[in-house]
């Protein structure tokens, strides 16, 4: 290969280093009229009354809208696939405030100034009632959070609102309870993850405006402009033919802009005064009124013998969605479909789910989506069964291990035709040097270093759900343009892709120029979530190129004059033994008279979600005085089939592993008792910073995935799921003490050691 | 008030508001370069150079700077540009929003510190947040950068 599986540059590098306008913010009008939200101070309330009309009378302001100006059409905000999973439980402004800062009125003004002075004029009335901030008091509460006749699901989901549940569900493959009798060794414990902010750098930001044809334009930081489209149609009950969303560049998702959190607040104000309007999120409402990773729960049982042969694992996970169900039926089965199928060996599986409604910050899409809890469960208590066991944790798993061939029953029957996991354990057990330094060393009288590990999987796309097409032009030069919906973010899709159409078409990238979202101009696309893009779009990249490819030969034998099938291409030329036909050439002549300008379509779903590998290793220092840890080395070693550009596929594991580093032993959103978040800014919510990541090593064992372009499979998810096991594994071999409640902070350690 | 400055070498005279912040003056001049990631002075983006030295633009008043220089990165852009590439060349550009706070700080460091080791550069830049590339693709390429003009080059 020329192009595909070499470390090119990203096309955009050059304009985001070098600081250039190109994302929402910087290309907004300044006409804009800036439109800020009044929010609740209250976790659970009804509105008795709004007084506006001190407020609208500050100089500058254009409109104040309450609950009673907006659509009473219910809506997701989840950008996800007809026939949408999320429940239809939001209005833009509802009667009722469910966490403390659901929007209560919206204002907009010719400046900030005067928005932000009559945002202290609006008086209004509420009738507080009792909140539930507990999850594991949400089911059966006396407080029902929503209680509306127009709250309507699409499909079964399980859904039991009268009693807060979301969502619920479940499945078992063979008898979990007639194995666990076989058992010698069984682990039954209970997990705990906490909810965390995605923190991309670019807070949520969209601006709108009436186009001369008098549709409605949003220009929006989103990874779905495709779901926007449609959500702001249904969310201002008009057709989606009077709305077009344009995708600038991102600064940075991680799943935070799969959901449309900020794009129908200016939506509505164009719509009320026909003006342009935007909306810029600080960094309190970007952690405060956004959403977060769910909070999840889950009682995991392993059943053994006592060679270490797992026979039965059963999970329950309760999955706490907040205030609002977006992404809620959905993040949950990954916490048992994309971790027990590591331990494919075993004869039984069980997994069982509740989503419950609370009030507080609605849950959403976060790198990992249900998949990064689940592994946090499942490994440790794989760890924890090991220690029972008296065994080696890499012994243990690489006796159960999944392997390429087998079909994988609590993967809903997927054939697994790809698997280097077992050489990621033996690569990554090499790097950390395992054998000398585990369980762990002592290096002064305070001082002990252990190392830990964990494996994980995710998957690649939504099995026939996600559906990505392409469009590929050639033009007069002899040059492609290469029409994509799939939203780059920062990740480099933009790129990859055209690596791919440049490798269909033995072209150099310079010759492949690729357009951003514009839904009015670009092909349908799911979006970039999922860890969709790489496999699902760049399949459809390459069936669209491959018929272009036909298309050009078609043209090149009529104008040859030859059959057809005689004809080669080789990127530069079409040709045959006595003939032959520059692409410059061709395309000149398709462009004039009779010609015929090409282009070619492709449109992929998959009927499969290959799942990726990694093996992660960490060492690290722990003082045992204080239960401070440090990380001393972090290692990941990823199965990513083909990575299609090694460079960025490098970056996107240091990333993930950095946000994992971050979510194990800092990052929880936490709440006051009435319901306010704590940690709303960077002050007090720590990502990490270049001080706290340790040295990050990376290295891949390529596999061949046989219905992914060029063998690839995805990896933007996975890389954020072994941290946080991996590190309690360390924290457990050396000091004996299991960590199951996140985040792993020296306090927690301390406490459980003296208790030991 | 009247202010008188220098931005980029550019003379300015500007009308502003008493309480009006040093990034919100750069951008309304259209120094887009210059991004707000946080309102707590925690990320870094903002970084611009007033009169030699890295500054927080979010935490200083447009007032405080009459008669100053002020530096942004669309005033470096031949130093942005072969930072830029190093740190494209490691793919570490990735969402960019933090890349020119960022640049600001690494060519101050550049200036204030010799031979600094990886302990020295990740302290000098902890203040630097980057939410997408674990780091250390920026430290590979800041490494380059720092040799660069070395032996002669």
């Amino acid at each position: 290969m020329k192009v595909v599986n070499k470390g090119i540059n990203k096309l955009d590098s050059m304009s985001l280093v070098t600081g250039k306008p190109v994302y929402t913010d910087d290309i907004a009008p300044k006409n804009c009229l800036t439109v800020k939200i009044l929010r609740s101070p209250h976790a659970y309330a009804k509105i008795l009354n709004i007084k506006t009309e001190t407020a609208i009378k500050v100089s500058g302001i254009e409109c104040i809208l309450t609950y009673k100006d907006v659509p009473q059409t219910r809506f997701t905000n989840a950008g996800q696939s007809y026939p949408e999973p999320s429940p239809y439980d939001r209005l833009i402004l509802d009667e009722y405030v469910r966490y403390v800062g659901d929007p209560v009125a919206i204002v907009a003004g010719i400046d900030e100034k005067s928005v932000q002075k009559a945002l202290k004029m609006i008086k209004v009335e509420y009738e507080v009632l009792k909140p539930i901030l507990d999850m594991e008091e949400a089911i059966d509460n006396n407080t029902v959070i929503h209680t509306e006749d127009d709250y309507t699901v699409n499909f079964d989901i399980g859904n039991d609102v009268k009693r807060n549940i979301c969502c619920s569900g479940g499945f078992e493959s063979g008898n979990v309870d007639e194995e666990f009798e076989k058992c010698d060794v069984i682990v039954d414990e209970v997990y705990h993850t906490k909810a965390n902010n995605q923190a991309m750098m670019e807070t949520f930001r969209t601006y709108t405006h009436f186009d001369y044809n008098g549709r409605l334009n949003v220009i929006s930081s989103t990874q779905i402009p495709f779901h926007v489209r449609r959500i702001v149609a249904t969310a201002l009950d008009i057709p989606k033919s009077q709305v077009r969303v344009i995708k600038p560049r991102i600064g940075g998702g991680f799943g935070a802009k799969q959901t449309a959190v900020s794009e129908v607040f200016p939506a509505i104000v164009t719509m009320k005064t026909g003006k342009p309007a935007k909306i810029i999120f600080d960094r309190y409402e970007t952690f405060s009124a956004g959403t977060s990773r769910h909070e999840m729960k889950m009682k995991v049982k392993i059943g053994a013998d006592k060679e270490g042969n797992i026979k039965a694992i059963s999970m329950y996970t309760l999955s706490n969605t907040g205030a609002y169900g977006e992404h809620g039926p959905t993040t949950v089965g990954l916490s048992g479909h994309k971790t027990m199928p590591l331990y494919n060996k075993a004869n039984a599986f069980k997994f069982n789910f509740d989503v419950v409604y609370t009030n507080t910050m609605a849950a959403g899409a976060f790198r990992g989506y249900g998949a990064t809890q689940g592994i946090f469960a499942l490994e440790s208590a794989i760890n924890e069964l090991a220690a029972k066991l008296d065994m080696d944790p890499i012994v243990l798993k690489q006796k159960n291990l999944l392997e390429e061939g087998e079909v994988l029953t609590a993967y809903h029957d997927e054939h697994l035709q790809s698997c280097t996991l077992n050489n990621c354990i033996n690569r990554g057990k090499e790097l950390i040097k395992w054998d000398e330094k585990y369980p762990y060393r002592r290096i002064s009288d305070s001082k002990v270093r252990s190392v830990g590990m964990a494996i994980a999987m995710q998957g690649s796309g939504i099995a026939g759900i996600d559906i990505a097409s392409v469009q590929i032009k050639l033009n007069d030069d002899g040059f492609y343009t290469l029409l994509i919906g799939a939203t780059d973010m920062g990740t480099g899709c933009d790129t990859i892709l055209a690596q791919m159409a440049a490798e269909c078409l033995e072209c150099d990238m310079d010759k492949i120029v690729v357009n951003g979202v514009d839904t009015d101009q670009s092909p349908y696309d799911t979006g970039s979530y999922a860890s969709s893009t790489t496999y699902v779009t760049g399949m459809a990249v390459v069936k669209a190129c491959e018929k272009l490819k036909e298309q050009m030969l078609e043209e090149a034998s009529k104008i040859m004059k030859v059959e057809k099938d005689t004809l080669e291409f080789d990127g530069k030329i079409i040709y045959n033994k006595d003939n032959s036909i520059t692409i410059d050439r061709l395309a000149q002549e398709l462009v004039v008279g009779d010609g015929n300008c090409l282009m070619a379509s492709g449109s992929h779903s998959s009927p499969y979600s290959p799942p990726p590998f990694m093996a992660g290793f960490v060492e690290i220092e722990l003082d045992i005085e204080t239960g401070n840890i440090d990380i001393i080395d972090y290692i990941g070693v990823v199965d990513c089939g083909t990575p299609i550009n090694p460079k960025l596929a490098k970056i996107q594991v240091e990333g993930g592993i950095a946000q994992g580093i971050g979510m194990a032993m800092y990052e929880d959103i936490t709440y006051n008792t009435s319901g306010k978040m704590k940690n709303n800014s960077f002050m007090q919510y720590k990502i990490p910073s270049r001080l706290d990541v340790g040295n990050i090593i990376v290295e891949f064992e390529t596999s061949y995935e046989p219905t992914g372009p060029f063998g690839a499979k995805s990896i933007g998810e996975l890389v954020i799921n072994t941290p946080s096991p991996t590190i309690a594994n360390a924290v457990f071999n050396a000091t004996g003490v299991n960590i199951r409640n996140l985040p792993i902070t020296s306090e927690k350690i301390l406490m459980e050691m003296m208790k030991k | 008030m009247q202010i008188k400055c220098y931005i980029n070498g550019r003379l300015f005279n500007e009308d502003i508001e008493p309480d009006m912040l040093l990034i919100d003056f750069l951008r309304n001049l259209g120094f887009t370069s210059v991004k707000r990631g946080c309102d707590t002075a925690n990320c870094g983006l903002c970084t611009v150079v007033v009169n030699e030295k890295a500054v927080l633009s979010c935490s200083v008043l447009a007032a405080s700077i009459n008669e100053k220089h002020i530096t942004t990165l669309e005033g470096l852009e031949d130093e942005a540009k072969i930072i830029g590439e190093l740190i494209a060349n490691e793919g570490a550009d990735q969402c960019g929003f933090c890349s020119p706070g960022f640049l600001m700080n690494v060519i101050t460091m550049k200036k204030e510190l010799e031979n600094p080791t990886d302990e020295e550069i990740k302290h000098y830049l902890s203040g630097n947040l980057c939410r997408c590339t674990g780091y250390m693709g920026q430290l590979r390429a800041i490494k380059k950068y720092l040799e660069l003009g070395k032996d002669g080059e």
